[in-house]
């Protein structure tokens, strides 16, 4: 796999135009299994192909259980400047609930001693609505992670997704479905108890200490262009979208013969409009009159005519030619988006 | 006229009578086994699926008796459901003679048996035939007996037969030729035709199905239909097998087919008589009505721009289905749509499932209601099909409601579920019958519109699919009746309004406004949901406002993903429509009746 990735590093070395990257991620399923000598073998890769700005982010995603004190020393040797760990909760019932391999202490350990070895830039995920989860200790969760002193949290609520197993569960009443109240709540808790904290809540679930955004995920949601590799990775170039096949053997075999395995999706101006929307809707920078009007008078028309009845009800904020989400707002950001959709 | 025989089949709906009669044109070579389809007379689709056949057929076939003789036999099929029962009657009253056929492990069921009485009122010779009798579950000393019990037939009288390997199928046939006797007319009389079926043809328009009483009709003769008092050229004329068979005459105790050239279904009456303009006959045959609908309810296009297409799919179904009504009707929830009017409940479904298999149009029907009859103040009467024709209380002096008798049969174990049934839906027994001592008919009086509401369903329920139901109409009787509103946040969709009996209203009331709590999506406000009769509230539900619709993960694929997502919603909710500030979507105007 990793000798099929360094190849299609090559084989798609222009997709981005020549264009310095700004940041590395390393993420989706457990990147941290990767051996040292693996990610040293894909950085040479990205810099004979790829230009890389002197200052870039470069994340890897880890579960806490698979950060042992070595592997923080060796990781600190290579590029790798930026840590996401999946914490997912300080609170044992919570990570039995979610089936989690690790414990809440080994969460602090790990969190304690990345710091140690210099990681000064960690992100943690962590997630609420979860129907262990009250919210005192919903608090709590975001205390210890405040008193960690770390530097950007990502929060997610917890989502069923459709055909998996949770969905199954959930349906036959196995477990119990998220209480849409309590998660509304615990938002809320979210929401102020961060910015009290100092972090900026610059995405629906991103929160960030002064200067440490996530400069890769801000990117997707500023529209700029980004190549994924492996399978299942999705690329996008401003107006296509192209995501790799999802199945291992199919995607090396392919890569092997030379073949970029992708299908490819060219997006309309409605459809990038619409994507417009959702993604910048999301975040602080919110959507700019001035960008939507690069794809002509009519969606400009269209947008002022379709956000008048959100201003109106406060659901959104308008600062000169910048429209986005009031606190009240962030928790209707779908339904808004869709309303907003041409 | 001696060697003619003309006979119907009485049977139940699944009792086999397509394939029996299938085996009965196969063995005298009206069909050839290779172009046999199963079900021949069928010809809808939906007919061969449902198994049932909606609208009746005639067949003539040639039958070489043992005697030497060739016989002519006119097998006239008719309609199997409830909603059709005229229709019956005139198919009934072209024949000299009927098979009774009932399936020898289901026996005697209540349709059968009205329509038995049918025969046996217009004094037709009735075969007794028990199908199915090569089924593992056929019950043929049982089954016999109940037929001797009905209608006083000899046990030797009955043939026992099989659609599905042929048993019986001559024997069928001899009896026929035996019993029924020829028929009476003269040729010499002026022509009497009655018309019992009518179709249409796109190249030929209405081709109407009659029986000759007497007299004689050529090719080219001026004819009069004498109930509807107009006149046409009998383009063509002819017999009745696979296909139509031009003649140049058909003469007294004949079936056959008449074709005019008219186009307009409207225009030939099922039950009129037709006669010639040169030598008219004194009298149209007896037993002529004109068939009024009894069930209305508004049907509209899903979407909006299909208004057009609408008229034209409903104006293409009613060439061949004249007991279908419809106007222009305007909705404020629903736009533009047609207020239509049907035999029944059954016949209701069935123009829904034809408009949306044979014309791809999906169309929201609203609550049906029967059609009243209201009186003002000032003593005038108005006819009331749909809710907003209800004369306001103030100047109403009443409303009357059709009645009908119901029969059901069942086993004796169910009496008491289906009469509190009955009672529940305001009838009363009249009349409890034992056909047999495992067999009993109860004879209801019921108003139409309680059996309008789930009643077929529930009556099968409760008796674990061991009734059978039928009914006629009966007469109006005055009825306190009430208009209940549907309110959603204080606006009245009138879509959704329903005429309703006052001791009915609030059930009913509770039952729609739970439901709508089930189909209506959540909005970023509090949604009332109220049923009102006049500014009084007898049932609400609340939806509580939408508090939160937020994706947690959006990043590289996930975008995309969404986005089709909300895109897909966004689609939907053009779709939907909009009541005050309550989007209401498509699907809730079409489940909000199915209070299951």
């Amino acid at each position: 796999m990793v000798a099929a990735i360094i190849k299609e590093i090559a084989l798609q070395k222009e997709y981005l135009l020549g264009k310095p990257l700004q940041s590395v991620y390393f993420g989706g399923g457990t990147p941290s299994l990767l051996e040292i000598k693996d990610l040293e073998l894909i950085f040479d890769a990205i810099h004979q192909h790829h230009s890389l700005a002197a200052d870039a982010e470069i994340t890897l995603e880890a579960n806490p259980d698979d950060l042992t004190i070595q592997k923080l020393k060796d990781l600190s040797k290579t590029a790798i400047n930026r840590l996401s760990i999946g914490t997912q909760s300080f609170f044992e019932e919570d990570l039995k609930w979610m089936n989690r391999a690790h414990t809440s202490q080994e969460a602090k350990t790990c969190i304690q001693a990345a710091q140690d070895q210099g990681f000064d830039n960690l992100t943690i995920d962590l997630i609420y609505g979860t129907p262990t989860t009250t919210n005192k200790m919903w608090e709590q969760n975001i205390q210890t992670a405040i008193d960690l002193n770390i530097a950007h949290l990502s929060c997610y609520c917890l989502t069923v997704e459709p055909n998996t197993a949770l969905d199954h569960f959930v349906k036959k009443g196995i477990k119990e479905a998220v209480d849409e109240e309590k998660s509304a709540q615990q938002f809320e808790i979210l929401m102020q108890q961060t910015v009290e904290a100092g972090y900026e809540h610059y995405e629906i679930s991103n929160f960030a200490k002064p200067n440490c955004h996530a400069r890769h995920n801000s990117n997707y949601w500023l529209g700029a262009s980004y190549l994924g590799l492996g399978p299942s990775a999705h690329s996008f170039n401003g107006d296509s979208r192209q995501w790799n096949i999802a199945n291992n053997a199919k995607y090396i075999n392919a890569i092997e013969e030379g073949l970029l395995p992708f299908e490819k999706e060219q997006l309309t101006p409605d459809q990038q409009y619409n994507e417009y929307i959702l993604t910048a809707l999301r975040t602080k920078w919110g959507c700019q009159l001035q960008k939507i009007s690069t794809w002509g008078l009519g969606y400009e028309q269209y947008f002022l005519k379709t956000v008048e009845p959100y201003l109106k009800e406060e659901l959104i904020q308008k600062n000169e030619q910048t429209y986005t989400l009031t606190s009240k707002g962030k928790l209707l950001a779908d339904r808004i988006a869709m309303e907003l959709f041409i | 006229m001696k060697n003619i025989r003309n006979f119907c089949v009485i049977a139940h709906i699944d009792h086999g009578k397509s394939t029996l009669s299938d085996r009965l044109l196969e063995f005298t070579q009206t069909i050839s086994e290779r172009k046999m389809q199963n079900q021949a007379l069928d010809d809808m689709d939906l007919e061969r699926e449902r198994g049932i056949t909606i609208k009746s057929h005639a067949i003539q076939m040639y039958f070489n008796h043992s005697n030497g003789e060739k016989y002519t036999l006119n097998m006239i099929d008719t309609p199997g459901h409830v909603d059709f029962s005229y229709e019956v009657s005139r198919s009934i009253a072209a024949c000299e003679g009927a098979l009774l056929l009932v399936d020898a492990s289901q026996g005697v069921q209540a349709q059968t048996i009205s329509n038995l009485y049918l025969a046996i009122e217009n004094d037709l010779e009735i075969i007794p035939v028990l199908n199915k009798v090569d089924m593992e579950s056929a019950m043929i000393e049982e089954m016999s007996d109940q037929l001797i019990d009905l209608i006083g037939c000899k046990k030797e009288d009955i043939i026992l037969a099989s659609g599905k390997t042929g048993i019986g199928i001559e024997d069928i046939l001899n009896e026929v030729v035996a019993k029924v006797p020829a028929p009476s007319g003269s040729v010499d009389l002026p022509l009497q035709a009655v018309i019992f079926d009518s179709m249409f043809n796109s190249y030929r328009g209405i081709i109407a199905y009659f029986r000759i009483i007497n007299g004689t009709l050529r090719k080219g003769d001026k004819v009069l239909f004498m109930n509807t008092d107009s006149q046409y050229t009998a383009d063509e004329v002819g017999i009745l097998q696979m296909d139509q068979v031009p003649q140049k005459e058909l003469h007294a105790g004949n079936v056959g087919y008449i074709v005019t050239g008219v186009k307009v279904s409207k225009e030939i009456k099922v039950g009129d008589t037709i006669t010639t303009v040169e030598n008219p006959a004194a009298e149209a045959v007896q037993g002529y009505e004109d068939v009024k609908p009894m069930v209305f309810a508004g049907i509209f296009p899903i979407d909006n721009d299909d208004f057009e297409d609408l008229r034209d799919s409903l104006e293409k179904l009613q060439l061949n289905d004249a007991s279908l009504v419809f106007e222009p009707e305007t909705s404020v929830a629903l736009g533009f749509g047609f207020r239509c009017g049907f035999l029944g409940m059954l016949h209701l479904e069935i123009i829904q499932e034809r408009l949306s298999r044979e014309f791809d149009q999906d169309v929201i029907t609203t609550i049906p209601n029967v059609s009243y009859l209201a009186y003002t103040t000032k003593g005038a009467e108005l006819k009331v099909n749909t809710p907003a024709d209800l004369p306001d209380p103030t100047q109403m002096d009443r409303v009357d409601e059709p009645w009908i008798v119901a029969q059901v049969i069942t086993k004796p174990e169910y009496i008491g579920s289906i009469m509190t049934l009955a009672m529940e839906k305001r009838g009363s027994l009249t009349n409890q019958h034992y056909l047999t001592p495992e067999r009993v008919e109860l004879s209801f009086d019921l108003p139409l519109a309680e059996i309008v509401f789930d009643f077929y369903d529930r009556l099968k329920s409760i008796s674990r699919g061991y009734a059978s139901f039928d009914y006629s109409p009966k007469e109006y009787r005055t009825a306190d009746l009430v208009r209940l509103d549907i309110k959603l946040n204080g606006e009245s969709v009138d879509a959704l309004s329903a005429l309703v009996h006052r001791t009915k209203a609030a059930t009913f009331g509770r039952r729609i406004c739970k439901r709508l709590k089930e189909l209506l999506p959540r909005q970023q406000f509090q949604i009332a949901i109220q049923a009102a009769i006049g500014g009084k509230v007898v049932a609400r539900e609340t939806i509580s406002a939408l508090r939160k619709d937020v994706t947690a993960k959006c990043y590289g694929g996930d975008i995309s993903r969404k986005r089709k997502l909300l895109e897909k919603q966004k689609k939907g909710k053009k779709k939907m429509r909009q009541i005050g500030n309550v989007e209401v979507p498509q699907k809730a105007f079409l489940q909000v009746l199915k209070l299951d």
